[in-house]
C-alpha cells in the first residue's frame, strides 16, 4: 500500500486531534470530519484537570499508584495492561502539552502545581485554572491548524459520518459523510478510519455534556458489525446545576480545592445557609467516608446524596439538591483556581459561589463503555479504529476524575500509529462497487425520512428517551424497570417509523440530521438497557439493590453486545477481563486502600 | 390566572445565503430557568409561529451550552453575545434574536465563521515544538506569566468582538481583535516567540492592525473578559517598532 497512507480521523477532539497528530507527524495524510468546527468540540467543556503521577509535591506518588487508583476506582472492570501504559504515558504527556504552550498553574518556583481529586489520596491534577479541557483542546487545535497550514491535514467541518463502507470482505475502506449544509451524502475512500466522537449523552436527555454528544457514529458502526462493550457503565457525576437545557457541569476540582458537601439536618430547614451553624449541617460524605471525605470516586459521591435525598429526605427544600460549598475558602485561591466554573454557576443561576453555597444535585456525565478495541485501539472491524469517550478500555466500571483527559489524549496517540501501520500493510480492495451501494443506501435513507408522513415529532420522542432512560439507566437500577425500559424502546423505535420532519428543506436541515441521530440513540439506548438488566451484581458506577455486592465469580467480565441485524437487536457475549496485574480485592473508602 | 406568563420572541429568519429574511414571532409558555437556546428548543418540539402558522425549527450554531465552545453567537435584542447565557427573565420583550450581520448567513441564526480560523493560520497561532515525542518538560514559568497568559488563551472564538467592531467590514478586511490577541499570546510564550517576527509581519499589510479605530466595542462585548483593547495596544506598539527596524534594514 501506499507509503503516505490515508486515514480518515471522526471527531475533533482531545482524541481525535491527538490521532492526527500522530499520524500527520508520521508522514500520512488526514481528512478530519467534525460535525463543529473542532475547536468547538466538547473535550473544551472538562474543567478540572488531568493526572498524571509527575510527584512534584513530596508525596511519593508514582505511575504504578495511579494505576492501581484507576484500576480500584474501576471496581477491577478494566483490562490492566492498556491502563498501566496509559499510566506510565500520563507524565510524558502532561509534559508535551507543557511544551505545547498550555497555560498550566504554577508553583511559586515556576513548576506545573498539581491538586487533588476523587478517588486518590495524592495531588496528581495538572490544571489550568478550571477549564483544563479548553487549554487542552486548544493547544491540540493550534498543532493540527498548523499542519492543515502545511498540506498535511484537510478539515471537513460541519460534516456528520453517516457510516462505514466494507467491502465484500468486511474491510473498512472509507466513510459515508453527510455535509451539514448543502445535505449532499458523499463517499470517502481511507485505508483505515478512527472513530474518536465522544460521549453518548443526548441519550439521556438532559446531561453534562454537549448537544453533539450522541453515540450516533458509534452506534452506526455498532449497527454495521463492531461490538459495543461494557455500555451498561454509565458515569453519573455527583455535582450538577439542573437546568432547562442541560445538566452543567461543576467540576470535582470544587472539592479538589476545599469544597465541603452538605445538606441541613432538619427537613424543611429553609434558612438561609449561611446562617445555619456547624453543629446543625451534615456533612454526609465526610462522615461516612472519613479517609477521603468530600473527594470520593463519582459514582460513591452519587450513590450517597441520592441517599441522602431520597430516603432521609433531606434535600434542601425538599427538592433533589445538596450544598456544595467553597465560602470557606480564600478568595483569591478561589479566583486563581476555579474562576471558570465559578463564573459558570454565577452567570447561570446568579448566585456567587464565593459568598453563597451553591446548589447542586448529580447528572449524567460520562460512558464508560464504549466500542470494544483490543490493545492497538483496533475494533473487530478491520481498519476501523477508535479512541476516547467512545471506546470502553481504560476506566472499568467507573472513572475517576481527571482520567478522561489522559486516557483521549493516550488513545489517540495509541490509534494514530496503528492505523497508520495498518494501512501500510492493507491489501487493495477487489473492487469498488461497495461505495456507490453504500452512498445509495444512506440516500435512501435520508429520501424516507424526507418522504415520511406520520405524526411523529422527533423532538418529543427524544425527550421521552431522555427520560426515559434517566429514570431506570442511571443510577440505581432494578430489573423490573430495566425489562419495561427495553420494551418502551422498542415502542419508540416503533413509533419513530411514523415521524414527520418539520423542516424538509435541502438546505442546513437540522432535523435531518438530528433524526438520524436519535435513530441511532434508540439502538443504542437498547445496549445498554439489556446489559444492565443482564448484569446481575453491584460493580462501580452499575448498582442493583436486589444485588448489592460485587460479585467477580460471576461477573468479572466484559459485556460484548453486538447488532444482530435479522433480528433488529443487540446480543451479548462476555469476555473475560485482563487482571495479570493487580489482584482484584474489595473497592472500600472509608479506610485508606 | 397568571396572565404575563409567556415570553415573546421575534426571530429573524432566512432559508439559505440568498433568499430574503424575513421575521417570524413566537409566543412560549414562561417557567424559570429559560434561556434563549432553551426556547429555541421548545420551538423545534413544536415549530408553530405566534400567529397559529406552522413553521419549521430554527437553525442555530450551539454545542456546549456553557459558554465555552464558543458556538452560538448571534444577535440578541442588538447585541453581539452567547445564547446559552442569555437568560429570559435577563432580557426585554420582545426578544429579538438575528444572525451576525457581518459573517455570511448560512440559514436562520447559523453564519460561517471561518474568517476567524483562517486568520489564526495566517499569524501563526500556535507554538512551534519541535514534535510530539517526549522531550521533556516544558520551559518554566512564573506564576504571573502564567496568570497574565490563562485570560488571553480563553478566547472562545466566538468572533463577537469582530462583529462589534466598527472597523471589521469588507472595506478595512481588519483582521479583528481576537486573533490580535492570540498573537500577543503566542509571542509572550517563551517558544512561540520564535513566530514573532512572523506575525507581526502579519499584522502589518491590509486589514492588518492600524485599521483598529479604537472604539472599544470588542472588550465590551467579550464574554469571557479578555483584555482585548490592552492586546491591540502591545502588538501595535511591537508591530510599529518591527516596522520601523525593518525600514533600517533595508
Amino acid at each position: 500500500m501506499a507509503s503516505s497512507p490515508k486515514i480518515i480521523v471522526i471527531g475533533g477532539g482531545l482524541a481525535g486531534l491527538a490521532a492526527v497528530i500522530k499520524i500527520a507527524e508520521m508522514g500520512g495524510n488526514v481528512d478530519l470530519f467534525s460535525i463543529v468546527p473542532v475547536k468547538r468540540s466538547h473535550s473544551v467543556c472538562a474543567q478540572g484537570g488531568i493526572n498524571a503521577a509527575k510527584n512534584l509535591k513530596g508525596e511519593g506518588d508514582s505511575t504504578w499508584q495511579h494505576f492501581d487508583d484507576t484500576v480500584y476506582g474501576g471496581d477491577f472492570l478494566a483490562n490492566q495492561p492498556p491502563v498501566k501504559a496509559m499510566c506510565d504515558a500520563a507524565p510524558s504527556i502532561i509534559d508535551l502539552l507543557d511544551r505545547m504552550g498550555v497555560p498550566f498553574n504554577r508553583t511559586p518556583e515556576g513548576l506545573l502545581d498539581f491538586r487533588r481529586f476523587g478517588g486518590t489520596l495524592y495531588n496528581r491534577t495538572a490544571f489550568a485554572g478550571a477549564t483544563t479541557g479548553q487549554q487542552l483542546l486548544y493547544a491540540l487545535d493550534e498543532q493540527v491548524r498548523r499542519y492543515e497550514s502545511e498540506g498535511k491535514v484537510k478539515k471537513y467541518e460541519h460534516w456528520e459520518f453517516l457510516s462505514a463502507v466494507l467491502d465484500s470482505k468486511g474491510i473498512c475502506r472509507g466513510i459515508c459523510a453527510m455535509d451539514l449544509r448543502s445535505m449532499e451524502v458523499r463517499i470517502f475512500p481511507a485505508d483505515a478510519i478512527i472513530i474518536a466522537t465522544g460521549g453518548i449523552g443526548a441519550i439521556f436527555g438532559r446531561s453534562t455534556n454537549s448537544v453533539v454528544c450522541t453515540g450516533s457514529a458509534q452506534s452506526a458502526v455498532y449497527q454495521q458489525g463492531c461490538y459495543y462493550a461494557n455500555g451498561e457503565f454509565i458515569q453519573v457525576h455527583p455535582t450538577s446545576i439542573p437546568g432547562e437545557d442541560k445538566l452543567r457541569l461543576m467540576s470535582e476540582s470544587a472539592r479538589g480545592e476545599g469544597g465541603r458537601v452538605w445538606v441541613p439536618k432538619t427537613a424543611g430547614d429553609r434558612r438561609d445557609p449561611k446562617s445555619i451553624p456547624e453543629n446543625e449541617r451534615w456533612y454526609f460524605l465526610e462522615e461516612w467516608y472519613p479517609k477521603y471525605g468530600n473527594l470520593v470516586p463519582r459514582d460513591v459521591a452519587t450513590r450517597a446524596i441520592f441517599r441522602v435525598v431520597y430516603e432521609h429526605n433531606l434535600g434542601i427544600d425538599g427538592k433533589p439538591m445538596v450544598y456544595l460549598d467553597l465560602t470557606h475558602v480564600d478568595r483569591k485561591i478561589l479566583d486563581r483556581k476555579l474562576e471558570g466554573i465559578l463564573e459558570i454557576y454565577e452567570k447561570f443561576v446568579g448566585d456567587d459561589p464565593r459568598d453563597t453555597p451553591m446548589k447542586i444535585f448529580p447528572g449524567m456525565h460520562y460512558t464508560m463503555g464504549g466500542l470494544w478495541v483490543d490493545f492497538n485501539q483496533a475494533t473487530n472491524i478491520p481498519g476501523i479504529f477508535a479512541a476516547g469517550e467512545c471506546e470502553y478500555q481504560y476506566h472499568g466500571a467507573n472513572r475517576l476524575g481527571a482520567n478522561s483527559l489522559v486516557s483521549c489524549i493516550f488513545g489517540g496517540f495509541i490509534a494514530g500509529p496503528n492505523a497508520v501501520r495498518y494501512a501500510r500493510n492493507l491489501q487493495a480492495a477487489a473492487s469498488n462497487g461497495h461505495f456507490d451501494s453504500e452512498r445509495k443506501r444512506q440516500e435512501e435513507i435520508n429520501g424516507g425520512l424526507m418522504k415520511a408522513e406520520g405524526n411523529e415529532n422527533p423532538f418529543k420522542l427524544w425527550r421521552e428517551l431522555g427520560e426515559l432512560m434517566t429514570k431506570d439507566c442511571t443510577v440505581i437500577r432494578y430489573n423490573k424497570n430495566l425489562q419495561q425500559a427495553d420494551g418502551r424502546l422498542c415502542e419508540l423505535l416503533e413509533r419513530f417509523q411514523h415521524i414527520n420532519l418539520s423542516d424538509r428543506s435541502l438546505w442546513a436541515n437540522t432535523t435531518v440530521a438530528f433524526v438520524r441521530q436519535l435513530y441511532n440513540m434508540l439502538q443504542l439506548s437498547r445496549v445498554i438497557a439489556q446489559g444492565a438488566a443482564m448484569r446481575d451484581e453491584s460493580r462501580g458506577a452499575h448498582y442493583k439493590p436486589d444485588f448489592p455486592e460485587r460479585d467477580d465469580k460471576n461477573w468479572l467480565k466484559t459485556t460484548k453486545a453486538y447488532f444482530a441485524a435479522d433480528a433488529d437487536e443487540p446480543k451479548f457475549e462476555f469476555e473475560p477481563v485482563d487482571v495479570s496485574l493487580i489482584p482484584p480485592r474489595a473497592r472500600r473508602y472509608d479506610v485508606a486502600k | 390566572m397568571a396572565a404575563k406568563k409567556s415570553v415573546l420572541f421575534k426571530i429573524k429568519r432566512q432559508a439559505n445565503p440568498k433568499a430574503e429574511p424575513r421575521w417570524e414571532e413566537f409566543e412560549l409558555p414562561w417557567h424559570s430557568g429559560m434561556n434563549v437556546i432553551s426556547s429555541l428548543m421548545e420551538i423545534a418540539a413544536n415549530p408553530v409561529t405566534r400567529a397559529g402558522r406552522t413553521t419549521t425549527p430554527v437553525t442555530y450554531d450551539s454545542n456546549c451550552l456553557e459558554e465555552v465552545c464558543g458556538s452560538c453567537a448571534m444577535l440578541i435584542n442588538g447585541k453581539a453575545r452567547m445564547a446559552c447565557s442569555a437568560l429570559v427573565d435577563k432580557l426585554e420583550q420582545p426578544i429579538r434574536l438575528e444572525p451576525f450581520s457581518k459573517f455570511p448567513v448560512v440559514r436562520d441564526l447559523a453564519v460561517d465563521r471561518g474568517v476567524l480560523f483562517e486568520n489564526l493560520k495566517a499569524v501563526k497561532a500556535w507554538v512551534p515544538v519541535d514534535g510530539s515525542y517526549d522531550l521533556g518538560p516544558g520551559p518554566r514559568m512564573t506564576m504571573e506569566d502564567q496568570e497574565a497568559a490563562y485570560p488571553l488563551s480563553r478566547c472562545i472564538s466566538c468572533c463577537c468582538c469582530m462583529e462589534a467592531c466598527p472597523q471589521f467590514n469588507e472595506e478595512t478586511n481588519f483582521v479583528g481583535a481576537a486573533a490580535i490577541s492570540q498573537v500577543r499570546l503566542f509571542n509572550t510564550h517563551p517558544t512561540g516567540a520564535a513566530l514573532k517576527r512572523e506575525r507581526l509581519a502579519a499584522l502589518m499589510g491590509d486589514g492588518g492592525i492600524h485599521e483598529c479605530g479604537y472604539a472599544q466595542n470588542c472588550v465590551e462585548v467579550c464574554p469571557k473578559d479578555i483584555p482585548l483593547t490592552r492586546s491591540i495596544a502591545e502588538v501595535g506598539g511591537a508591530v510599529m517598532k518591527q516596522a520601523i527596524g525593518d525600514l533600517f534594514r533595508k
